[in-house]
């Protein structure tokens, strides 16, 4: 054995000194990561259930996906992600098998093939100035013409052939000035209708020939009182407007040519006071409807031109579009929300008495209202009319309703992450049944025979698939409990749906999920959004019997003033245990290294008008504060200006025992006609560092200069803060600064001539690695600085450091204004970057690697040691022996270091390593439109076995040892015996 | 030479380019150019990704190359390509730009394309990785990219040299090859090697081991 663990030693020392890459074999793919892909809240769904086969809906989010989904399941077909700029306007299906998407102000019309995504066409439209984007698809129109489509955008109506994108005749509607509404074809005639206002006070229409775009007839009427919104087609003769003041529904009714107006009071209409109404789009034929604060009505307009209501529902009922209907009726759907459930009822317009459909759902109380509702027909064997439901929820949820239950559901809240914080799970209950014991022994010694029998190629295919499956599926993965290694955690997940969730890191399920009270809509809290995810109380020491919970920062609108609120999640129930309501504003958090007795941690929340304030709330926290006030400083940028404050706590506020007055300490003011701030960084806070000398070749030590104060501030010149290609190189100069956050004092200042941003970077130990465009080499380059500690250097005596007789116990002040040196080093890279992060481990032993999230939303882990500035093109033997690489100007890209290997993280927005309680392992969280979590070994796992290990193996050898040594034993017995008759 | 380009305004004047920064003539007999028109403030820049043994099969592609997507400026503009690999841009304003292209499983050298703004239609192109100039606007991966390690057939060595492997060997040997070197020593010798053990005792489990390495 000795001889094994001797080889197995000299085994891990040849594999170190290689250079480690993250490389996976296919079958291990799923064994300790997952992937999952979202689209995002749903803004607008077409379906697609004519023909027989495969049912979908194409679905637009605004995570600006467009999307196919199985509509039995709700799996994802195919799915594409726009550019940020190209904002999807509308979609919708032409000639059954086209998804047509219109997007970027009705600029782009692109076709997409509906089975497999494919991109069949793409139309640019050049409009002459942004207006609202339309988009009417004929159902069945009789033309010899190829299948047109009818766009505006741009003030331009298009005809354009749905089977090339071929623009077969434009009109400009920029002449006439008119801002078109409506585009209405009506059925059997070969004129389209382009209903639209001229200078918001006169009502246009046109008749355009669908053929050739001529205008057949056009005819107009002015009203001096102007229009409010949106005119709103009943038929193609017949429209509503308001007027500007929002107190008159205009009925405008054109017969023969002639445009007729009436007009009547929106009081009058519904009888009493009826704050901000609004015509709602709809496209019930005969019906529009009106919603004021508290309710919507449905008012019918008779063929006399008269407007008669006839119901009025509760402001929070969802209503559908009108689905039409084979035999010319229209069916819409209305969604009530009762006591956790909710109640959905299908009408048909010709009658709108009665249901024709009604049915209650049980709906999770944490998914919230119904936001928005889209139905779908189908016929039934007794030739009736059935209907599914798809509705969009508060938490951004997507679920299927029909025959009264959910089909499925799709948590769409995940892809728009915010924040991520993780927590520990509970510790295992000691006491396991005996016979459990039994069973999952011989369950593991099963699976280590397979997996045996795997690794000797005697396993069948089918055998094959059972030690994948148990592989992919081991319970230990996605226990509930606290594991030796600190793999299993919960990852905690703040979303733009004002959900917080919280997942497993072992298989991604969602362990719970709670729509946060403190950021729900309300008139105190008219838009909120969460900002930042803190752990707010970690029990380790003391007040065991507590469980962990995370503290949600939000914000109650847009505006840093707007006032902030503040919840407490427990992180093993996700009950809100407690929340403040909407009280001061909050432009940063600052979590303290202070916790008190019951171990929460002490925040500080600074509001726009530099005050500090203390959470929690207690006297405790005051006393902690106030003893450790000397040492608290924060800085905040005004990236618009070019200025960085430091500040320091004052005093108490007045009549606030939890509020203090800030001062300010130092200014550092940037030039504003030549550097414009882009970018700053900080270090993690909590990221550990095990040493701060650097054992270099020659036996020499380097000192870094490790500082949790260090920020790094990038800088162009405001010429060259605009995209690629928008500035010459000649004048665009990016400057970067690393400035102590404690003094003011910049440390150290370097500039790129001829390089622009956007600038990633990401700043850990003594280093910072940054990624910029190079204009005149035209390509992507990341540079990296090390700056040490000079004040230290003299300590290189390795007696004195055994003795003990070094400053290395000196506090390091950043008032002592230490000696510093920087060095630092440039490459090319290949991609533009989307983020970048590092590792970080329980103790910070082991090497890093930097976590680069690529253009094409992939994660590429690359050594540290490639970004090492003492590289250089012939090192020496000693520098190799450290391991030292030669110096390339190009970073290398190996394709099996993509931590995401094959897949994608759609719409990457953000990379967030955990560190595990295995010093080796480190965990990996990439977010962005899908979730990607993996485990990651920078140097290997030295301290464990893998999970590949094979138990079964050692055991098999260990009974082969013994029963060789019985062999032997009785074989040599036997001898003896025979020496001895001899 | 056709142009696959789709525009509503006739009034463009199309001019076709071939800038030749260096003279390494690609050779292939496509019909894709890059070309950059005049449309008030911006430009078309339209090129093709070819990527070998997929893009020859016409419409049904593969589901790799499907989600394959062009981006201009890290992002600026996003487009998608056609079934043909075609591809194009438009509005972009004159200067120089950088197009990537992102296809899993492929890695494509970013291209910077220069659209002039004194001569409309100018378009000149240079691979950056390469430094290699494009006299068409043609993407070519420079390589696939694997993502996974290979794993290596099933080896008898590789369990022979684990670490169990090595132990088992040794217990062959022992059991059966010492033995035979037992029967070829001197026999005065293992008389003598035998006494020492009766004196030591009955060899046991434990004390076997180095008994029968002594024996030696």
């Amino acid at each position: 054995m000795a001889m094994a663990i001797k080889l197995s030693l000299l085994l891990l020392v040849i594999s170190c000194s290689l250079i480690p890459t993250f490389s996976l074999f296919e079958d291990q793919v799923g064994f300790m990561d997952w992937h999952q892909r979202y689209i995002g809240k749903v803004k607008d769904a077409v379906f697609h259930t004519q023909k027989a086969g495969r049912k979908r809906v194409v679905v637009s989010t605004e995570e600006n996906v467009i999307a196919s989904l199985d509509l039995r399941r709700g799996e994802i077909f195919w799915r594409h992600v726009l550019g940020a700029t190209d904002v999807i306007d509308k979609i919708d299906i032409a000639l059954g098998k086209y998804v047509i998407t219109l997007s970027s102000e009705g600029s782009i019309l692109r076709a997409w093939n509906l089975p497999d995504g494919q991109m069949v066409w793409e139309s640019f439209l050049s409009g002459s100035k942004s207006s609202k984007a339309l988009l009417t698809i004929p159902a069945n129109l009789k033309l010899d013409l190829d299948s047109p489509i009818f766009v505006y955008g741009g003030t331009c109506l298009y005809a354009i052939s749905s089977i090339d994108g071929e623009i077969l005749w434009k009109k400009d509607f920029i002449n006439e000035g008119m801002d078109v509404h409506q585009l209405i074809l009506s059925e059997g005639s070969n004129v389209i209708h382009a209903v639209g206002v001229f200078d918001l006070s006169e009502f246009n229409t046109y008749e355009i020939d669908v053929k050739n775009g001529g205008v057949l007839k056009h005819v107009r009427k002015s009203f001096p009182g102007g229009i409010y919104g949106n005119i709103l087609s009943i038929s193609s003769e017949k429209f509503v407007a308001l007027d500007a003041t929002r107190s008159i529904v205009l009925l405008i009714s054109i017969t023969d040519g002639q445009i007729s107006l009436q007009q009547t009071h929106v009081s009058d209409l519904i009888h009493g006071v009826s704050l901000n109404p609004l015509i709602l789009p709809s496209k019930l034929s005969g019906i529009f409807s009106l919603t004021t604060d508290t309710f919507i009505a449905f008012i019918k307009v008779t063929h006399e031109g008269k407007l008669e209501v006839m119901e009025k529902v509760d402001k929070t009922v969802v209503v559908s579009d009108a689905l039409a209907l084979s035999d010319g009726e229209q069916a819409f759907a209305l969604v009530q929300h009762g006591d956790s459930k909710i109640h959905l009822s299908v009408r048909l317009v010709h009658d709108m008495s009665s249901n024709h459909l009604k049915e209650t759902v049980k709906m999770d109380h944490e998914r919230g209202f119904v936001h928005k509702i889209f139905i779908n027909n189908y016929v039934r064997t007794d030739r009736s009319h059935g209907f599914r439901a798809l509705i969009v929820m508060e938490d951004h949820s997507l679920l299927l309703l029909q025959q009264g239950e959910i089909v499925w559901s799709r948590d769409d809240g995940l892809a728009s992450v915010i924040d991520v914080t993780t927590s520990e799970l509970p510790v295992e209950k000691v006491g396991v049944s005996v016979a459990k014991v039994e069973d999952s022994l011989f369950e593991w010694l099963k699976g280590h025979m397979l997996k045996l029998k795997g690794t000797l190629m005697l396993a069948t295919p089918d055998e094959i698939a059972i030690i994948q499956k148990i592989k992919l599926q081991s319970s230990e993965k996605s226990k509930m409990t606290r594991d030796h290694n600190g793999f299993r955690r919960l990852l905690i997940v703040l979303t733009k749906s004002r959900k917080l969730f919280a997942l497993h890191s072992g298989d991604g399920h969602i362990v719970w999920s709670t729509l946060l009270q403190s950021l729900r809509q309300s008139d105190e809290c008219p838009n909120p959004t969460g900002l930042k995810l803190h752990p707010w109380q970690i029990p380790h020491h003391h007040a065991l019997d507590k469980n962990p919970s995370v503290l949600v920062v939000g914000r109650c609108g847009l505006s840093l003033s707007s006032p902030s609120t503040l919840s407490v999640v427990d992180t093993y129930t996700g009950k809100e245990a407690r929340n403040v309501g909407p009280g001061h504003s909050t432009v940063q958090v600052i979590p303290l290294p202070f916790s008190d007795s019951s171990e929460q941690q002490l925040h500080l929340l600074i509001d726009d008008e530099n005050r500090v304030h203390l959470y929690p709330r207690s006297r405790e926290a005051v006393e902690i504060f106030q003893r450790e006030s000397q040492n608290v400083y924060w800085y905040d940028v005004e990236a618009e200006v070019g200025i960085l404050r430091g500040y320091g706590v004052k005093r108490r506020c007045d009549g606030d025992e939890y509020c203090f007055e800030a001062r300010n300490l130092w200014s550092v003011v940037f030039p504003s006609e030549s550097e414009k701030i882009i970018s700053t960084v900080s270090r993690k806070g909590n990221e550990v560092v095990h040493t701060q000398a650097k054992v270099i070749a020659d036996e020499d030590v380097m000192y870094k200069y490790i500082s949790k104060n260090i920020l790094f501030v990038a800088t162009v010149s405001p010429k060259a803060s605009g995209p690629i290609g928008s500035a010459t190189p000649d004048e665009s100069l990016l400057v970067v600064h690393l400035v102590d956050t404690i003094t003011g004092r910049i440390l150290h200042r370097m500039s790129h001539l001829g390089s622009q941003g956007p600038v990633h970077a990401v700043l850990s130990e003594n280093w910072v690695v940054y990624h910029y465009f190079n204009l005149r080499a035209h390509r992507y380059e990341m540079s990296v600085i090390e700056i040490y500690d000079q004040s230290r250097a003299e300590n290189k005596d390795v007696l004195k450091l055994i003795v003990g007789k070094h400053n290395l116990t000196t506090p390091v002040s950043s008032y002592s204004r230490p000696e510093v040196s920087t060095k630092s080093q440039s490459y090319f890279f290949t991609h533009s970057v989307k983020a970048i992060s590092v590792t970080s481990t329980a103790k910070g032993i082991t090497s890093k690697h930097l976590l680069i999230g690529t253009i094409a939303d992939q994660v590429l882990a690359l050594d540290k040691r490639f970004v090492d500035p003492r590289r250089s093109l012939n090192p020496t033997q000693a520098e190799k022996e450290e391991g030292l690489l030669p110096l390339t100007d190009t970073l290398p890209i190996i394709p099996q270091s993509y931590v995401t290997h094959a897949f994608k993280v759609e719409g990457l927005r953000g990379i967030e390593t955990i560190p595990a309680k295995l010093e080796s392992t480190t965990l990996v969280f990439a977010y962005g439109v899908d979730l990607f979590f993996t485990r990651l070994a920078p140097s290997r796992t030295y301290d464990s076995l893998t999970e590949d290990f094979n138990y079964a193996l050692l055991l098999l050898t260990i009974v082969a040892l013994v029963v060789a040594i019985f062999v032997t034993w009785v074989l040599s017995e036997r001898k003896d015996l025979q020496e001895k008759w001899r | 030479m056709a142009v696959p380009r789709r525009s509503e305004l006739n009034s463009f004047s199309l001019l076709l380019l071939l800038v030749q920064v260096c003279f390494l003539c690609l050779s292939c007999s496509s019909s894709s150019v890059a070309i950059a028109t005049g449309n008030g403030g911006g430009y078309t820049i339209n090129g093709r990704v070819k990527i070998p043994g997929l893009m020859a099969k016409g419409f049904g592609l593969p589901v790799k190359a499907n989600n394959a997507k062009v981006i201009l400026n890290g992002g600026q503009h996003v487009t998608f390509l056609k079934p043909d690999g075609y591809f194009s841009f438009h509005n972009v304003p004159a200067g120089t730009h950088l197009i990537e292209v992102d296809a899993i499983g492929y890695l494509f050298s970013p291209v910077r394309v220069d659209v002039s703004a004194r001569n409309p239609g100018k378009v000149q192109a240079a691979l950056t990785e390469t430094r290699r100039g494009l006299n068409e606007l043609v993407f070519e991966p420079l390589r696939e990219e694997h993502y996974y390690e290979v794993r290596e057939p099933f080896n008898v060595m590789s369990i022979v040299k684990s670490p169990m492997g090595l132990m088992i060997g040794f217990m062959v040997v022992v059991v059966f090859l010492m033995p035979k070197l037992v029967e070829n020593m001197d026999p005065e010798e293992i008389r003598k090697a035998q006494e020492e053990m009766r004196n030591q005792g009955v060899p046991s489990i434990a004390n076997l081991m180095p008994g029968s390495g002594r024996s030696n």
